[in-house]
């Protein structure tokens, strides 16, 4: 039992990383109906600008909680901006040229992004992996049984806690204010959204932007949680993140997040209690599940075919 | 009169709490135009996806009967093989052409079933057997007379996409001949027309009834064209059937006059 | 707006824009080139070193590479909306009659290559490997292109065929001509089994379930140590003869037999001529398929599949078969391309594999068997060249090596292609059967499909 709790507790820890860089998925896709494949090698790169940002600052190991927390809100506020202006180029160069084009040019140029920037930040970084001295160190024992304790580390509540209230910011920023106005109606109409006014180009940009500073948060919290980062990390995070976007409904944002929880629950459950080389295989065989019983996903609305 | 060809009954279709077709009864015969009518909303198309498989209807049956009596329950099977084997074909409200396709390709895609089987699905194809070129010549003859007689050989190898509306209409109807129906199903063939297309229109589906052996059930917004060619026509009203008879009797039906507000009067 | 007026009235505003896209590039590269982060092997772990000239020199190219941009290729105001009219030589490789003339000329040149006085042993491998990726271009394109179906992992059934003529060989000492049609049907069931549940997914879901099981069956491939070898792969598989005739010094070899010198490169011919083969029977059914009711039907399907069922087309059927077709000659070209190395190893099979072939596709132009033969020489062959670049060592210091920029330059190629030519080199679409006169279909009237 208490290894199940522990295992929860690491597994919510790990969807809420999946959590956020699917949020940036599920945001774009719903606006522009594009899989926005370079997403996760911004989550790559947000981890490289947070490593770059934490050695500058000289930030080592610190038993002063509020100090630790402090100095990286400073790196994740960098880190957002930096990303920031990846995701802004991104769609930029790559993806605005090609809008109203042939439905399957931005899927490829957004692969050629994601293979452009793993390989430039090999070159420039090198391919060796870049360890890190853990920050927050330490946390509670929760439960002492006599055969396993269960212990949540700061590093955990602070990932859980930092996801949670970005979370519910940006589900705030959605749904009360004019930006989050202005991308549902690119959502559900982009002409018509232009021809009312909304400045569309604006709208998508600020979407991308977004999207890629959460997910170089999840990308700083990443490199803190693993203590080691390297430039192939975006790939396998970021399909595991489209596929928490999927599972959870694409165009959700509280569908990002569930699906990012159930993907990292069905990963660290699996691994603990069957195989860890297979988890992966696990959680794409529950994708393909849920994907059969229910199209639309978990939370995303069903589309009723019109005739 | 003989076994209808078409018996709807007691046909309800419910999308959540709403009732978009309720308890709706009527049959549709043999080379005969029979003409589904009401205001927007009625559940005209409903009904109609009801028929063609598109949608499950929630209750009721359908019957389709052929010339040998095999009878067909239409809600049971799955869209396409209600066009396959029942032999039902539709167009749709909005056109659904193979827009980057030619017209001739259009109509050799409503053979397929058939050219498959000719093709020995696929093998007899690919070595281009004798029997095979035999069907794909007798196809391209079929498609090359139903496109003379809605008028558009001279498109033939032109792209569905860049024809004129008024010409599109009538590929589709001829698209949906070419399956060979005992039923066709027109979803407001005449919407976007001008009146001269419109009468050319009703030329065509006055003479597909009158030499094809089929039934027409057609969906139409417009009056004239529906009290002209009409031989029997259906009034819905908020998924109910509010009257049901020839063009005249339907235009004197005090039910009919007041769903319309009069305006019923062409 | 004409150029002139654009030359001498916006120079400022150019050179504003320019510093702005510098600013931007300084963000950029300041956390890539500017500042490198190296093990210390101290306790710390990491320390930084600072590149300001690389990151400079970055910057400059950014602001040189923007003003030339806009003086020499930026669309000029007005037209910047408009879709780009084919240029002469896309329409021109568009024509009935010249791609009737440049196939054969191309399919001549591919014969007497081996034998030209520049293929050595670089050239014809680089030569097999184009023709590979153009088999697995035509293969992937019946379903991408034809069905409209999104596959991201094609590279699944690739492994199926190779993994099936490796296993064959090595455990029941099946020959190449055995295994070949094996592993093509195994990879085909393969394809059955995916698409059987997922083929009703819309669009983009089956892109992401594709790409889902092509992860999962590389994962196996990597962790079924027992059957696959795991990350070691399997190595020594038997490779193909010469109608019974080994490519070895042997006295029964294929040279001692034929009386020559023997020589390593008769294997490397021998291998250039069975792909060719087996491309040219790839084009030559797909081509056929095409034209038939099924192909038509995977077209239909593509343009608007509610359609197709209203005409009584079984739609599941039809996609399946797209799927286990286009899936059974990935599992060629994989038997091939096991036979080739005499090893696989799960590495040969990553999402790179997938998105490359169908970066050919795409690229090449969905429906024109021709547009996949140049976009996969662009591609494959283009930054396989590029590699050779040398010059780079000045940027990036002596013991830099340029094959490393390899992949960055082909992400920057693929962004830059399809920039360029969005709905790929030959965007036009040839009519299966015609009445009087074979037209070309513009690209503007074909759907794109849903999936």
């Amino acid at each position: 039992m208490n290894y199940f709790i522990q295992q929860l507790i690491n597994g919510l820890t790990l969807g809420s990383i999946y959590g956020l860089i699917a949020i940036g998925y599920t945001m774009v896709y719903g606006i522009i109906g594009m899989i926005n494949f370079a997403h996760g090698d911004v989550f790559m790169v947000g981890a490289f600008v947070s490593l770059i940002t934490v050695i500058i600052f000289g930030i080592t190991g610190t038993t002063n909680i509020a100090l630790g927390i402090g100095a990286l809100i400073l790196v994740a506020a960098i880190s957002m901006i930096i990303a920031g202006v990846y995701g802004w180029t991104i769609e930029r160069l790559a993806y605005r040229p090609l809008r109203g084009s042939f439905r399957l040019a931005p899927l490829i140029t957004a692969i050629g992004v994601s293979i452009f920037l793993q390989n430039f930040v090999q070159a420039t970084q090198g391919a060796r992996v870049k360890p890190l001295n853990a920050i927050i160190s330490g946390g509670f024992t929760i439960l002492e049984g006599n055969d396993f304790v269960v212990r949540i580390t700061y590093m955990q509540i602070l990932i859980v806690v930092l996801t949670f209230l970005l979370m519910s910011g940006f589900t705030y920023l959605i749904s009360k204010t004019s930006l989050g106005r202005a991308q549902r109606a690119c959502e559900q109409d982009m002409k018509m959204a232009m021809l009312l006014g909304i400045d569309v180009n604006t709208t998508i940009s600020t979407t991308f932007i977004i999207g890629a500073a959460l997910a170089s948060v999840a990308g700083l919290m990443y490199l803190l949680y693993y203590g080691v980062i390297d430039f192939y990390i975006g790939f396998s995070a970021g399909i595991k993140a489209f596929t928490a976007a999927v599972l959870g409904g694409v165009g959700s944002l509280p569908g990002a997040m569930l699906g990012g929880l159930v993907i990292g629950l069905i990963e660290v459950f699996f691994a603990a209690y069957f195989s860890s080389e297979y988890k992966d295989v696990a959680a794409f065989s529950m994708l393909i599940v849920v994907l059969i019983f229910m199209p639309q996903g978990l939370l995303g609305r069903p589309e009723i075919e019109k005739v | 009169m003989s076994q209808p060809l078409l018996s709807v009954n007691q046909l309800t279709m419910r999308f959540g709490g709403l009732t978009a077709v309720d308890a709706v009864s009527f049959d549709v015969h043999r080379n005969h135009i029979t003409a589904v009518i009401g205001p927007n909303g009625a559940g005209k198309t409903t009904a109609f996806n009801c028929i063609t498989g598109f949608y499950k209807p929630t209750d009721g049956q359908i019957v389709l009967r052929h010339k040998d009596d095999n009878e067909f329950k239409l809600e049971e099977m799955e869209d396409f093989r209600i066009s396959q084997h029942a032999k039902v074909a539709r167009t749709f409200q909005n056109i659904r052409l193979f827009g980057g396709m030619t017209v001739l390709e259009n109509l050799m895609i409503a053979q397929h079933n058939h050219l498959m089987k000719a093709s020995a699905y696929t093998i007899g194809g690919i070595f281009n057997t004798p029997s095979y070129q035999r069907a794909q010549e007798a196809a391209k003859q079929k498609a090359l007379a139903w496109m003379d007689r809605v008028g558009i050989t001279d498109r033939a190898d032109d792209p569905a996409a860049a024809l004129p509306y008024g010409a599109q209409r009538k590929l589709e109807i001829a698209r949906a001949m070419c399956t060979d129906p005992v039923l066709l199903c027109l979803d407001e063939p005449a919407a976007g027309l001008n009146p001269k297309e419109s009468e050319e229109l009703n030329a065509l589906l006055r003479s597909i009834r009158d030499t094809n052996d089929v039934g027409i059930l057609l969906i139409e917004h417009d009056m004239s064209v529906v009290m002209e060619i009409s031989d029997h026509i259906i009034v819905l009203d908020y998924g109910r059937k509010i009257s049901d008879g020839t063009a005249t009797e339907v235009r004197n039906d005090p039910a009919v006059i007041k769903a319309y507000l009069g305006v019923v009067e062409e | 707006m004409s150029l002139n007026d654009q030359t001498s009235s916006s120079f400022l505003p150019m050179i504003k824009r320019s510093i702005i896209a510098t600013i931007i590039a300084f963000f950029l590269f300041l956390p890539t080139l500017g500042i490198k982060t190296s093990a210390s092997g101290g306790v710390d772990g990491l320390f930084l070193t600072y590149r300001w000239l690389l990151l400079g020199i970055g910057c400059g190219l950014i602001f040189v590479g923007r003003i030339a941009y806009e003086l020499f290729w930026a669309p000029k105001e007005g037209g910047q909306k408009a879709e780009k009219a084919p240029s002469s030589l896309a329409k021109a490789l568009g024509s009935a009659k010249v791609a009737k003339t440049i196939g054969p000329v191309l399919l001549g040149f591919a014969i007497i290559f081996p034998f030209l006085p520049f293929s050595d042993r670089y050239i014809l491998d680089l030569g097999i490997l184009i023709i590979t990726y153009v088999m697995l271009g035509w293969g992937l394109q019946i379903v991408v292109g034809l069905a409209g179906l999104l596959d991201l992992g094609y590279v699944a059934f690739y492994a199926v065929g190779a993994y099936s003529y490796a296993l064959l060989s090595i455990h029941f000492g099946f020959g190449f001509w055995m295994c070949l049609p094996l592993a093509g049907l195994l990879a085909a069931t393969w394809g059955i089994i995916l698409g059987f549940p997922v083929l009703r997914l819309r669009g983009d879901y089956l892109a992401i379930v594709t790409l889902a099981f092509g992860e999962i069956i590389r994962i196996v491939l990597l962790n079924w140590r027992s059957f696959t070898g795991g990350s070691n792969g399997l190595s020594d598989i038997p490779r193909p003869s010469f109608f019974g005739l080994p490519f070895n010094q042997s006295e029964n070899g294929f040279a001692a037999t034929l009386h020559l010198e023997y020589s390593s490169m008769h294997r490397i011919i021998f291998l250039y001529f069975l792909i060719l083969a087996l491309a040219v029977f790839t084009f030559f059914v797909t081509a056929r398929l095409r034209r038939l009711p099924i192909g038509r039907a995977w077209e239909a399907l593509r343009e608007d599949e509610i359609a197709c069922r209203s005409l009584g087309i079984n739609t599941v059927n039809t996609k399946l078969s797209a799927f286990a077709i286009g899936a059974m000659f990935g599992g060629f070209a994989g038997s091939f391309f096991a036979a080739k190395q005499a090893f696989v190893s799960p590495e040969s099979f990553n999402f790179m594999e997938s998105a490359t072939i169908l970066a050919i596709v795409v690229l090449g132009g969905m429906s024109s068997q021709l547009g996949v033969v140049f976009s996969a020489i662009a591609m494959v062959g283009g930054v396989e060249l590029l590699r050779q670049l040398q010059f780079l060592k000045v940027i990036f210091g002596n013991d830099f090596d340029p094959s490393q920029l390899r992949l960055l330059l082909f992400g920057l190629a693929m962004v830059l292609m399809m920039l360029w030519r969005p709905r790929g080199l030959v965007s036009t679409r040839m009519p299966t059967v015609f009445l009087k006169d074979k037209k070309t279909v513009s690209a503007a009237m074909i759907s794109q499909g849903r999936g």
